[in-house]
């Protein structure tokens, strides 16, 4: 049989996608290449969890910002308007309006409203309340993305992990500074809210307890600049960071101060209008996660939408701020469950001895299998070859990263490739053995040897799988590899070697040098 | 080249015996280490930190550094051990919630400062959520995997043959996973991945016994199943110590050259593949036996099952027939 037949097609073509596709890996050229993971590149890893608790309670917040703004507009009178971890209630007073009420809630969707002697309390319906839970974690992964983008990373990876997890892996920190920078970007939540001032009971601010505030419907709330100055604010704020359209570092002329210059849409506009108007003389606090960083007294109404948030900023965290606002705040609390940082010497380092590991495995297997099957050896050794080259280019192809234990991975699967190329090579030697001619042995070896081999690899590849599935971070790398690597052994171990063995077989069948060829002598029993 | 004589059939089954005594005593040995020393779980599943520090141009100073980390708020009980070289350490300390606001990097050389000059190579922080959620998907992908190649080999053997190949897995796990409470490393991912591993390693092996014992009973119709696993391990002994031979040339040069890091992964995973190789032909195959497994049934099901494939392939026929 000449050289092109259909096997040794198949092993050529698998031989040039490998070589074709790993050599930008391999020296750096353009094309696909392999991802290095976090521990051979270095870089920061971060696992935050969803507060989906958090989350809902901020949904029932905003919801009584809206209900507060609608029935003032429809001069409806409601008191006691209160938000909670699992419900908003209030009071109406004027029950002549219920119908108008009534009306004016059922335009809002997914909610249970119930009402006695005018006393409602409103809850999300089961079906809203999954749909919060759901969305939340894909708005959180949207709105890191978005951060991170506009703040420039190179090559960030924002990924779901589990159902209330988020990996974010971030390669291109290398100093403490960047990765708190990075992690403040991340983590900070950026819901921007103004809120009224409680002028009544403001006085007594510091002897009241968070309870007792909380019977008003008010809350206390810190300075930024020193914590232990607090004011009292009405509960419900005045506007919330879902109106706002853009924000920026700006200075300010008159304080010569950096500050964040903001601007609301046309409904936070007219709200911010309406409410400066009718509250001249009074304080209005601007809140940042809590804090309160400005509380001034409105002297005129305030049209045009725009306002600013001044505090004694450095540049950085100006700029961190105005990009978490602008990217849109995360309604859904994070929790910061996980932080690895691995400096790049490391990586490096690990980089090295496990190169150091594999091509040492891969020496010793050629020595002993040449050694030891003669030419019969260095034709497996060749599929060995071609497996290494095709593995590297599925993963750059794929994008697969190459993690520690994905690269353990692979010196793995060259224990099994090559664990195929011994049964096949054994099989062929018994039927040498019994008398059998090297054509007909090698089809007895290649027929009994890939049943076992399939099925073999078979139960492997169906552990891969499940690895991938189930699998979390640097398990799943590890499964990749397996997976490839199994898949291309079969390819190569099998079919590629069996084409070169069926292209040579008449030629060794004329010689009679077996012992060249397979390593033992014929008839020798 | 040839290692063994490929002509003689070992009596395996009669030293299985010793085998299974062998095993019985090892894992018990194993259950009363388990009780008296226990298992280091690392920060992957219980949370704490780790901090990896370079020494730069000397020797870690370690009675100084154990000094100072002693006198300090933040690190008072952290345990300090030596890593790969004798100028990298390794700092761990139990999980504080305020550990991922405060950075432990900047931390860390300011309390250190004056041991000399090092490099912070590695922090990790894993609060214990995490690791909840790491060890029920590692127990549920376990659990798949077992079952789903207990189906894959029932399918295509036997079940008593998967039964056994799946006693003898666990073997393998149980023991591999005693060599981190013995050398002390501490239970982290990558020793889940490195016994995840060695299951699909574990079963390859046995599987392939399993085969030719299968491929001996349809050719030979041997109606002593003792000599039939005799013959077909023998058969196979010189492909099983080669691939095994291998195997563990490739874990031992990663063991010995690859990172410190790496050491949970080739520990357990060195210890598998002497124990998966031994499991595999003195384990397995005993428990199939002893499971009940009877070869004369074996046979009458093969030949129902032929029969009923010869019938399918006439009634087609006959149908092909009366159809032209």
């Amino acid at each position: 049989m000449n050289f092109f037949n259909i096997k040794t097609i198949v092993f050529l073509v698998v031989f040039v996608f490998g070589l074709a596709l790993s050599i930008p890996s391999i020296f750096g050229t353009q094309g696909p290449k392999i991802t290095l993971g976090l521990d051979l590149q270095g870089g920061l890893n971060i696992l935050l969890g969803v507060d989906i608790n958090g989350g809902i309670k901020s949904r029932y917040s905003s919801l009584a910002t809206q209900i507060n703004h609608d029935t003032q507009n429809s001069d409806i009178l409601i008191d006691s308007l209160h938000s909670s971890d699992n419900n908003v209630s209030f009071e109406l007073l004027d029950i002549s309006k219920k119908d108008a009420l009534d009306e004016l809630l059922s335009k809002i969707k997914g909610l249970n409203i119930s009402s006695i002697d005018g006393k409602y309390n409103i809850t999300f319906t089961q079906e809203e309340i999954k749909f919060i839970q759901s969305s939340s974690i894909e708005q959180a992964i949207d709105t890191i993305r978005n951060r991170l983008d506009i703040f420039g990373l190179s090559e960030p990876s924002v990924t779901r992990q589990g159902e209330y997890n988020i990996l974010v892996q971030l390669p291109g920190i290398k100093t403490t500074e960047d990765e708190q920078a990075a992690l403040d970007l991340i983590i900070r939540p950026a819901q921007l809210k103004m809120m009224a001032v409680d002028e009544e009971r403001n006085a007594r601010v510091n002897s009241m307890s968070e309870d007792e505030a909380s019977k008003y419907g008010d809350v206390i709330l810190p300075f930024t600049h020193d914590p232990n100055l607090k004011i009292l604010l009405k509960g419900i704020p005045i506007i919330d960071g879902s109106m706002l359209t853009d924000a920026r570092v700006a200075f300010d002329s008159k304080t010569n101060q950096r500050v964040i210059a903001f601007t609301l849409n046309s409904v936070g506009a007219r709200i911010f209008g309406d409410f400066s108007g009718n509250n001249i003389g009074k304080r209005m606090a601007i809140v940042l996660d809590n804090k309160v960083y400005s509380a001034p007294s409105i002297r005129e109404r305030i049209g045009g939408g725009s306002g600013q948030i001044s505090g004694s900023f450095s540049e950085q965290e100006a700029k961190n701020i105005a990009i978490a606002l602008r990217s849109g705040s995360l309604t859904t609390p994070l929790e910061l469950l996980e932080k690895r940082s691995i400096g790049p010497s490391l990586g490096a380092d690990s980089i090295k001895s496990s190169l150091i590991a594999l091509f040492g495995s891969f020496l010793v297997i050629i020595l002993f299998m040449i050694f030891y099957y003669g030419f019969a050896g260095v034709i497996a050794v060749s599929a060995l070859f071609v497996n290494i080259l095709a593995i590297i280019a599925c993963m750059s192809l794929f994008g697969a990263t190459l993690t520690l234990p994905g690269m353990a991975g692979i010196v793995l699967t060259i224990g099994m490739a090559i664990d195929a190329n011994i049964i096949i090579n054994e099989r062929i030697r018994e039927a040498l053995r019994s008398g059998d001619n090297v054509i007909k042995s090698i089809a007895f070896g290649y027929e009994n040897a890939t049943r076992a081999i399939f099925d073999a690899n078979n139960t492997t590849l169906i552990v891969a799988v499940l690895l991938y599935v189930y699998g979390t971070g640097s398990i799943k790398g590890f499964a990749i590899t397996m997976g490839i690597g199994i898949v291309v052994s079969i390819i190569t171990a099998i079919i590629g070697t069996h084409g070169i063995y069926l292209w040579l077989g008449q030629k060794i069948n004329n010689t009679k040098r077996l012992n060249f060829w397979f390593g033992i002598k014929k008839g020798v029993n | 080249m040839d290692f063994f004589r490929h002509d003689k059939i070992y009596d395996f089954v009669k030293y299985s015996k010793y085998g299974l005594i062998f095993s019985c005593i090892l894992i018990v040995g194993i259950i009363i280490l388990f009780f008296i020393k226990g298992v280091n779980f690392g920060i992957d599943f219980v949370g704490g930190s780790v901090i990896q520090l370079q020494y730069t141009n000397k020797d870690a100073p370690i009675s100084q550094i154990r000094e100072i980390l002693n006198d300090s708020q933040y690190f008072k009980n952290s345990n300090i051990t030596e890593f790969g070289a004798k100028n990298e350490i390794v700092i761990k300390f139990p999980f504080v919630p305020s550990d991922v606001k405060i950075n432990i990097s900047d931390e860390i050389k300011e309390v250190l400062k004056p041991t000399g000059e090092f490099d912070v190579r590695r922090v990790d922080i894993v609060g214990p959520k995490a690791g909840v959620e790491l060890a029920k998907k590692g127990v549920i992908s376990l659990a798949l995997a077992l079952i789903a190649m207990m189906i894959y080999v029932s399918f295509r053997y036997e079940w008593r043959f998967a039964l056994a190949g799946i006693v003898a897995l666990v073997h393998d796990v149980f023991i591999s996973a005693a060599a981190i409470i013995v050398f002390d490393v501490d239970l982290s991912l990558d020793v889940i991945a490195a016994l995840l591993t060695l299951i699909g390693y574990s079963i390859n092996d046995t599987i392939i016994i399993f085969d030719r014992i299968r491929e001996q009973m349809l050719l030979k119709k041997f109606n002593d199943i003792n000599f039939v696993i005799n013959d077909a391990v023998s058969k196979t002994l010189s492909r099983t110590l080669l691939t095994s031979l291998t195997v563990f040339f490739v874990i031992f040069i990663l063991f010995v050259f690859g990172s410190e890091i790496l050491k949970g992964f080739t520990l357990p995973m060195l210890v598998g593949s002497i124990v998966g190789t031994y499991s595999s032909m003195f384990i397995a195959p005993k428990l199939a036996i002893l499971f009940g497994f009877n070869i004369q049934e074996y046979y009458e099901k093969e030949a129902r099952k032929q029969r009923k494939k010869q019938e399918k392939e006439k009634m087609y026929q006959m149908y092909e027939k009366g159809r032209i």
